[in-house]
Order: structure tokens, then C-alpha cells, then sequence
């Protein structure tokens, strides 16, 4: 329970009875001034109001308003800004399946009963959580209602005029006099030409000029958070449009973008096939270097493919670079280099030594230093030794950099094609590859397969260098390892809709920032009335929304050009305070007129 | 690739990375002379302080007691001054009210109190740093030399370059006439634990970006992120001394006694409204470019992973920062949020940051901390 004044520090009353009267009188004080300054202090802004909480009237519509209005107001706003940033962090510690999904499959493995409580409540998926996705809206339901009514209001600020001087300047934060004997009509002119000129929108009010500058300031709020409702939506639309897939590509080949051609596809909830974009490309070549030496031995140093591609069905032909960070862009898709690997060219032959088999094999890489695995599937045209059809099949592992016989490893040393070998063990019999379920060409289906044996009834295996043919047992045929090694690229295409407006927003959402954050607006007023004497007096005032430097500073500039088209008159000085001397005591003090109180706090 | 280019590769690499570690050497050489500089720069502070000691300055237990202000009452606008016989009319002089409510304090004289010894300390102090902030600073060019690229490739890197950073934001307040001197102790003692946390435990030795980070967007996002990280802590610097002033003004307004030892410190720097103002400049100055490094992030990522945001921890983290910083600035313009409560959301902002800093790449792992087969490594680094 506490009391707090308009400039929100706080006492809790009882604390002691010094403070709590203290604190009565701030709060008086700051009333006070606000009723003195009327309409010209507010408006300054177009921050919605603070009302307390007070229950409403009965009925439906009173509580749906009420609703509204704490649902718009700051103070909620503030709140669902921090819930949102708390509610974003368990999302980081627990592993997500939009993320990495092996290391959720993992959790799961090692956590099964915490896994189950964490589906239940959406930990997984946090930010596609019931929970995360209504504290967001609420918050944009809340922007949107607060972000209309306070357009509407600048708009008829902008119409408007700014608000005429209070009656006594003195009580503005800001103020200065002095007596002059220029007419007082000639100080209003002169100050209006001025506050013009320094693109104030100024008028003339009674005897009065009242000018204010720094719309930009709102302008600016309101487009930085217009900009983020833009940028949510772009976002969300990009996610609902959004399709992403994987394609491995061997040197030599192409792809076009169709669905049947991917390797696997995901896709947003709205996505059609019909809005693949169209385009295909072939992949001329890749290549691939790599630290030789230092700490960092054996990460890639240079990383990329070089395609022919063409935009539309019969586009034309043109060459380009993908690298790791430069996708090539086509449309709202775009192709990514994403992985690499090696692809070793293998020739199979029956007993008779017809070809039966000769391609370019791409296997997966394992380590980062490319040690891969495959199979080579024959599946049409051999004839074994007794002229029967039958399939082969060989388990494949490679390595681009061998440690040699004597290292014990089988493990790549080294990314690069340095000590080529190709091991392999082979089989036949059936790859029950017209079973009707989709079979990887990364593995074979050993369940009707029968091992080749050597001489020792072992599993017929061999390590062969490029060149090198491996003869198999009882006149089956022949392996070649070609002395041709080929590379493959894997690339991820993800077309997403949207992204231009995600940047529109967010730069525009950058520049409403700025302009929020650095721009001031204020209020200067003029007032030059003759005194009985036939001396006029000129007292100006300001008013910024914050205590800030530049409002003292900007009006002991104004009044000093003033000043000198107004020259001082001698005389009975003015005082500063004198209307509001029996004041309070908490009518500051101005010991030092010059001395901005508070001010070590300078503009960064 | 043949076997003659192959070696050919090999030789060239390592004629370059012998030159290279030869200046690698060199940078190490100046970090830790800049750190032995810091030290000296620290205990220079530090006797800044103790000489200020001696001085009695009272100046917030005055304007904060109500029989001192109704002494000084009521100011002239426009004095005359005489000038060799004939009258001078001085511009007229704007009188600036707190506003209502508000405390009229004046801001402390700073950490040497008036002393004038202990001027002379802050002064060798101020040129201590500065000479420290120059050493470091060629430690990390010739570390982004030896390593021909931007130094923060690493945690290493990354703590060297933004103490750096920070220093030199203090070192830019400074020349621009600004009044922060009191901030040198707190600031070199974090650099100087900061440093050594860097040499002992980060020390990463110098090599070349992998590809994926060798983006033009990496230097934009990365110089931009440690800028905000180092002005977000000179920022929770002031917050923190905003708190401990404000509880001082407030314990005094109550008509409380602190100790000699707080009365001491807290009546040398500088009101707590000015700190609150300063540290809330600091903060709103550099949240427009903390949004920024975001996107700038965004846009990197777009290029390098294929979705420009994908709830990474490290992109969640800054995420999160940026909320409570928005957070922060709201909760100023939010009747019963100013003030301290206010000050405590800043406060937890930078906590995020760091958070985001340290907490993410040792803790967690993502995209942005872990070696992704294929791809070869992503190193673990910064950002
Ligand atoms: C989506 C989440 C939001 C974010 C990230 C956000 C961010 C910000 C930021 C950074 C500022 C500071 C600019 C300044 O001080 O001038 C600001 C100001 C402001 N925001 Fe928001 N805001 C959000 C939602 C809202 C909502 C829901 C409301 C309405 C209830 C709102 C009303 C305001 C107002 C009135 C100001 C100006 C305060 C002033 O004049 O000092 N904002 N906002």
C-alpha cells in the first residue's frame, strides 16, 4: 500500500511522520501545478491516461469496459512485456523441437517421466505454447487498442493549435523575465518570427505567443510500434507460407524445384504446392579447402559450389557462387549450401565382366573430418556365376585422408582427398527394394541378403585405394573404385514469404525509435504585457516532457536573440519567485539561477 | 586437388602463421601491460577516494533539511554588472525549477571531495586510464591482426575487445566534458576482474574464422553488440549508484543518521536524480542500436542458417534482453514504476545481457556455441 506523487517516488505513509507529511505536501504541490498548467501541460503526449483501478458498475458492458481499459493501459503493458520475457526463457534451457529435435529426442530417452509432465505444458514448443502464444497476443491485442486512440488524439494535435499559456508562467519548469521598453506588441512579433524560424508551430494567443516543436517524437513512437505489429504479422505469415527442404546433389547433376524431387520437405500449415517457386539449377562443381595446421586443423576455409541455374520453367541460364553465408535468392526462396560429402564413382561387373553398375556413390559424413558410410545397390541386369538375376549389395566406408594400416584407425584424418580408401563388404540376394516401402539409399534391407564369405568363411570385405578392383569370391564379379571421386553438396531450399516486410518494419521500427528517444517535444510561451509604468515585461517559459538540459538551454537561447530585440530597461528587477513565495516549502530554490539542478547526468 | 599444390598450401600457411604468431605475441605482451596499468589506474582511484575523505562535504543533508532551503529563497533574473562606469545588462538568466515533487539536490563534487591532493590522484588516475585504455587498444588491433580479422572471433577475443569498448565509452564521456569521473573506480575494477577472467580462463590462442562466420554481417552484429553490452554496463553502473544514493536521500529525508563511511562516499557523487537521469540516458541512447544488433543478427542468420530467426538460446536471450529493456522504458513512462523500481527492471535488463554473454555459451547449447558436423565448426564464440 502506498501513495504515490506524479513524479512517482514513493513513501509509504506511517513510515515516519516527517516523511509522510513530506510527501502529502509533494503530492499537493504536484497537483497543484497540474491544475495551474491546465491544458497547456497536457497533451504533451498522448500516453493514456493512469486511472486507479476502481471497480466498475455492474453490467456486462461496464466490466467489458473496464476490461478494456486495464488491458490498454500501461501498467498492463509493462506487465506483459516482462511475463513475455520470462515466459521466453525456459524455451532456451529446454531443448525445442523447432530447434534441434535430436537433442529433444535425446531428453526424452534420458527423462521419460519429466518428458511427459513437459509435453503437457508445451515445453518443448514454447513459443508455439498455448501459454506463450497468449501472452503475446495480449500484448498486441493491447498495442492495437492502445496504438488507435492515441493516433487518433495526435492526429488532432496535429490540427490543432498548441494550448495558450497558463496564467503564471513562473510555475513552469523552465522561465525567464526581463523588462524591456519595446511595445509589447512589437516582443510578440518579433517572438513569433523567431519561434517560426526555429520551426516551431507557434500562434498567437491574448497577449501571449505559445509555440510547440518535437512532434517527431510521437510521430515516431507511434510508427516504432506500428512497425512491431507489422513485424509480427510478417513473421507470422512467413511461418504459415513457409516450406524448407533438404536436396544432396553430386557434381555433375541438377534439381528443379518440384516437391517429388526433395530429399524431405516440411511445410507451413498454408503452404500449397502450386506456390513452389519455379526454378532449377545444376551443380557444376564444389570446392573445398581446409586448415592444414594450427589449432583449427581441418575446418573449412574455402566452402563452395558453383551452379547453373535458371528462374521461371525455360529462364535463362546463368552461372553463380553459393557460399556458406551468401545463398543464392530466387523470389522469396532461397538455396543454401548447407552440407558436403563425397561421392566415389564405382564400377560393378557380372562374371562375365559386362557393366552391371557404374555410378558416382554419394555416402553421409560422419565426423568433421568426412569419414563417411553408404551402400552401393545393384539393383537390375547382374546374373550371378549361375546366370540367375539376383541383387547385390555392399556396405561402403570411406575416407578422404586414411591414417594408414600401421595408425589402428579406420577414422579420416583429414577432410581433404589426401589418401583416398574405399572399403567394402559385399552381399546378395534380394534388397526387397519393389517392397512398396520407401527404402534410403543410405542403407540396405539385410533381411533376405547373404553375406559374400572368403576364404576363412569370414564376411568378404576389402579396402581398395582409386584404381584398384576387388575380384569377388566363386566368379560373382568385380568391384572397380574408380579413380574418379566426385563431391556432393547438400542444399536446403526455404522459400518464405514476408521477410521483406519483417525488414520494412524493422527498420522503420528502428527509425521511430530513434526519433522516439532522442527527439523532445516542448512547449515555449511568450508572454509581453506593459506594466503601468509603460515598461513592458517578457517572461518566457518551457515545458518539456522530461527534465532534460535542452529545454533550460534552447530558451536561454531563444531569450537571448529576444533579448536582443527587446533590450533590457533598468529597474526594479523582477523576481523570478516573487507570485509564489508563500509557497510551500517544497518550492525548489534557485540559488544559482544558471545551474541546471541534477544535471551530471549530460546527454550521452 | 594435386599433391604438389597441396604442399605448396602447406608451406605458405605456415611462413603466414609464423609472422602471425609473432604479433600474437605481441598482443599478449600489451594486455597484460594495459592490466598492470589498469592496477596502477585503480589504486590511483582509490587514493582519489581516501583523499577525499577529508573533506566535510554535507550538501544533500543541507538541501534536504527545510530550514536550509528557506534561507536561500528567490533569485534576480537579470543582474547588472558594472563595467567600467556604464551598466552591462546580462542576458536574462533562465531559472529552472525541479520538477514538483522532486528532490533539489546538489550533485557531489565528485570522488576527491574538494581535496586537492585527492584531485590530483583522480587526475593521474583519468591519465592512467586513459594511457591503459591505449595499450589494450593495440593489444586488440594486433590480436585482429595476427589473426587477419575482426578480434572476436572468441570468448577471448570478445572480453578484450569489449572492456575495451567500455573504457573507451568512460574515456569519450570524459573528453567530452562530462561528469564521470566517479565512475573510474567501479569501472576498472570490473575491467580489471574482467581481463583476468579473459587471460586465465577464456585465453583462446589466435586462428582464422571458419566460413560461417566470415560474413560482413558478423563485423556489423558483433561491433554493434559489444558497443551495446559495454554502454548497457557503464548504464548498470549508474543505476547501481542510483540506488545507493537514492536510499541514502531517503534515509536522510526521513531524518535518518547513516554511517560516516556512507555519508562519506554517497555525499561525493552525484545527486540521485542526476544518476537516475544518466543512467536512463545511457539506456535509451543505445537501445535504438540494441535493436539494431538484433536484426542485423536476424539478417546473418537469414544468410548463414537459413531463417533469420529461429528461438536459438543466444537469439532468445537477446530477445528477452530487449523486452526488458522496452520494459524498462516503459515502466518510466508508467506512473508508480519510476524511480527504483524502474532502476531494479534496468538492472535486470543487463542481467539478461550478461546473462546472454556468459550464462548462454557456457551453459547452454545452440547454433551460435556448437560444432555442426558437415558444416565444419562453429567455434564457440560471442555472437
Ligand atoms: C509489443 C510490445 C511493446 C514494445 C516492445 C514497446 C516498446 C516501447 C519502447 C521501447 C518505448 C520507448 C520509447 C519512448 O520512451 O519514447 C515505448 C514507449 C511507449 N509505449 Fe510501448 N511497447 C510495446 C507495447 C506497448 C503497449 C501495449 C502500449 C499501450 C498500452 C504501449 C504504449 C507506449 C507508450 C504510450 C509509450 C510512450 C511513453 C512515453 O511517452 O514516454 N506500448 N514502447
Amino acid at each position: 500500500m502506498s501513495t504515490t506523487s506524479k513524479t512517482g517516488r514513493e513513501h509509504t505513509p506511517g513510515e515516519s511522520g516527517g516523511a509522510a507529511a513530506d510527501a502529502a505536501a509533494r503530492g499537493r504541490a504536484a497537483r497543484d501545478q497540474d491544475q495551474d498548467l491546465g491544458e497547456a501541460g497536457s497533451q504533451l503526449s498522448t500516453a493514456p491516461k493512469e486511472d486507479l483501478p476502481n471497480l466498475p458498475a455492474l453490467g456486462v458492458i461496464g466490466w467489458a469496459r473496464w476490461f478494456w481499459r486495464q488491458l490498454t493501459s500501461m501498467r498492463v503493458a509493462l506487465l506483459l512485456l516482462l511475463l513475455l520475457s520470462l515466459a521466453a526463457i525456459p524455451g532456451s534451457l529446454v531443448p525445442q523441437t523447432g530447434v534441434d529435435e535430436t537433442r529433444v529426442a535425446d531428453f526424452r530417452e534420458r527423462h521419460e517421466f519429466l518428458a511427459q509432465v513437459y509435453d503437457k505444458v508445451g515445453l518443448f514448443n514454447v513459443y508455439s505454447s498455448v501459454w506463450f502464444s497468449a501472452i503475446y497476443i495480449l500484448l498486441f491485442v493491447s498495442l492495437i487498442g492502445c496504438i488507435v486512440p492515441r493516433t487518433w488524439q495526435f492526429v488532432g494535435q496535429l490540427r490543432g493549435r498548441p494550448p495558450g499559456a497558463p496564467q503564471r508562467l513562473t510555475r513552469l519548469p523552465v522561465y525567464t523575465t526581463w523588462r524591456t521598453e519595446a511595445d509589447p506588441g512589437q516582443v510578440r512579433e518579433a517572438a513569433l518570427g523567431l519561434l517560426r524560424k526555429r520551426r516551431f508551430r507557434a500562434h498567437l494567443a491574448g497577449d501571449a505567443v505559445a509555440a510547440e516543436k518535437g512532434y517527431l517524437r510521437e510521430a515516431g513512437n507511434l510508427a516504432f510500434h506500428l512497425a512491431l505489429i507489422v513485424m509480427l504479422i510478417a513473421f507470422a505469415w512467413g511461418q504459415l507460407f513457409k516450406s524448407e527442404g533438404n536436396k544432396l546433389i553430386v557434381e555433375g547433376n541438377g534439381f528443379a524445384n518440384t516437391l517429388s524431387q526433395y530429399d524431405d520437405f516440411r511445410s507451413g500449415n498454408l503452404f500449397d504446392v502450386a506456390d513452389l517457386e519455379p526454378f532449377s539449377f545444376d551443380v557444376k562443381s564444389f570446392t573445398g579447402t581446409y586448415e592444414r595446421s594450427g589449432p583449427n586443423k581441418g575446418t573449412p576455409r574455402t566452402y563452395e559450389t558453383e551452379l547453373v541455374y535458371s528462374e521461371g520453367a525455360y529462364g535463362e541460364e546463368r552461372t553463380t557462387t553459393v557460399r556458406v553465408n551468401e545463398p543464392l535468392q530466387i523470389g522469396d526462396s532461397k538455396v543454401y549450401l548447407v552440407s558436403h560429402g563425397y561421392a566415389p564413382v564405382v564400377t560393378v561387373r557380372d562374371g562375365e565382366g559386362k557393366v552391371v553398375f557404374k555410378d558416382a556413390v554419394p555416402l553421409l559424413p560422419l565426423d568433421s573430418n568426412v569419414t563417411s558410410s553408404g551402400v552401393v545397390k545393384v539393383l537390375d541386369g547382374y546374373r550371378n556365376a549361375e546366370g540367375k538375376k539376383e541383387q547385390l549389395g555392399f556396405n561402403a566406408f570411406f575416407v578422404p585422408t586414411f591414417g594408414g594400416s600401421r595408425s589402428g584407425t579406420m577414422l579420416s584424418q583429414f577432410p581433404a582427398l589426401d589418401y583416398p580408401v574405399l572399403a567394402l563388404s559385399a552381399y546378395h540376394g534380394d534388397l526387397k527394394a519393389d517392397s512398396g516401402i520407401p527404402q534410403s539409399v543410405y542403407q540396405m534391407d539385410k533381411t533376405k541378403m547373404k553375406e559374400f564369405k572368403d576364404s576363412d568363411g569370414e564376411l568378404f570385405k576389402k579396402m581398395l585405394t582409386p584404381g584398384e578392383t576387388m575380384t569377388l569370391p566363386d566368379g560373382a564379379g568385380t568391384v572397380t573404385f574408380e579413380n574418379d571421386i566426385r563431391e556432393w553438396a547438400g542444399f536446403q531450399m526455404v522459400q518464405e514469404p514476408g521477410g521483406g516486410w519483417a525488414l520494412g518494419g524493422a527498420l522503420v521500427a528502428i527509425a521511430g525509435l530513434a526519433g522516439s528517444l532522442f527527439i523532445q517535444r516542448r512547449r515555449v510561451w511568450v508572454r509581453a504585457v506593459g506594466g503601468p509604468d509603460g515598461v513592458t515585461v517578457v517572461e518566457m517559459a518551457g515545458l518539456g516532457r522530461s527534465e532534460s538540459a535542452t529545454v533550460p538551454e534552447e530558451l536561454g537561447d531563444l531569450a537571448g536573440i529576444l533579448y536582443d530585440q527587446a533590450p533590457g530597461a533598468p529597474g526594479p528587477e523582477p523576481s523570478a519567485e516573487s507570485p509564489d513565495a508563500p509557497d510551500a516549502p517544497d518550492a525548489p530554490d534557485t540559488p544559482d539561477p544558471q545551474a541546471v539542478p541534477a544535471e551530471g547526468a549530460e546527454k550521452p | 586437388m594435386s599433391l604438389a599444390a597441396a604442399t605448396d598450401l602447406v608451406t605458405a600457411t605456415s611462413l603466414a602463421a609464423a609472422k602471425n604468431e609473432s604479433l600474437a605475441e605481441i598482443s599478449n605482451v600489451l594486455i597484460y601491460s594495459a592490466m598492470a596499468v589498469y592496477t596502477l589506474a585503480f589504486f590511483a582511484y582509490i587514493a582519489e577516494w581516501i583523499f577525499g575523505s577529508r573533506s566535510k562535504v554535507a550538501r544533500t543533508a543541507a538541501a534536504l533539511t527545510p530550514r536550509a532551503q528557506a534561507a536561500k529563497k528567490t533569485a534576480p533574473a537579470v543582474t547588472v554588472k558594472q563595467e567600467g562606469g556604464t551598466a552591462v545588462l546580462e542576458r536574462p538568466k533562465v531559472v529552472v525549477r525541479a520538477a514538483a515533487g522532486a528532490r533539489d539536490v546538489p550533485d557531489g563534487p565528485g570522488a576527491h571531495g574538494g581535496d586537492a591532493q585527492g584531485d590530483l590522484y583522480g587526475r593521474i588516475a583519468v591519465s592512467l586510464t586513459v594511457l591503459a585504455f591505449l595499450v589494450e587498444f593495440g593489444g586488440v588491433l594486433t590480436r585482429a591482426l595476427s589473426v587477419q580479422r575482426a578480434p572476436w572471433g572468441n570468448m577471448y577475443e570478445f572480453n578484450i575487445t569489449f572492456t575495451t569498448v567500455a573504457v573507451g565509452v568512460y574515456v569519450l564521456l570524459l573528453a567530452l566534458k562530462k561528469n564521470v569521473r566517479w565512475l573510474g573506480l567501479f569501472l576498472t575494477t570490473t575491467v580489471l576482474l574482467d581481463l583476468g577472467l579473459a587471460v586465465t580462463v577464456l585465453y583462446t590462442a589466435s586462428d582464422q574464422l571458419v566460413p560461417a562466420l566470415d560474413s560482413y554481417w558478423l563485423y556489423i552484429h558483433v561491433s554493434t553488440a559489444i558497443l551495446c553490452g559495454a554502454v548497457f554496463y557503464v548504464g548498470a553502473v549508474g543505476t547501481v549508484l542510483y540506488l545507493f544514493k537514492d536510499s541514502y536521500e531517503n534515509k536522510l529525508a526521513r531524518g535518518g543518521r547513516p554511517g560516516s563511511f556512507a555519508t562519506s562516499v554517497m555525499e561525493r557523487l552525484p545527486a540521485s536524480a542526476s544518476l537516475d537521469k544518466f543512467s536512463y540516458r545511457i539506456n535509451a541512447a543505445v537501445f535504438p542500436l540494441w535493436t539494431f544488433t538484433i536484426i542485423a543478427g536476424a539478417i546473418w542468420a537469414g544468410d548463414a542458417w537459413g531463417r533469420y530467426w529461429g528461438w536459438d538460446p543466444k537469439e532468445t536471450w537477446s530477445f528477452i534482453t530487449w523486452v526488458a529493456y522496452a520494459g524498462y522504458l516503459h515502466a518510466r513512462a508508467t506512473a508508480g514504476w519510476k524511480g527504483r523500481k524502474a532502476a531494479y527492471l534496468a538492472l535486470l535488463a543487463f542481467g539478461c545481457w550478461l546473462f546472454n554473454y556468459y550464462g548462454v555459451n557456457i551453459f547452454v547449447s545452440g547454433k551460435h556455441s556448437y560444432a555442426d558436423v558437415g558444416l565444419g565448426a562453429l567455434t564457440a564464440i560471442g555472437f
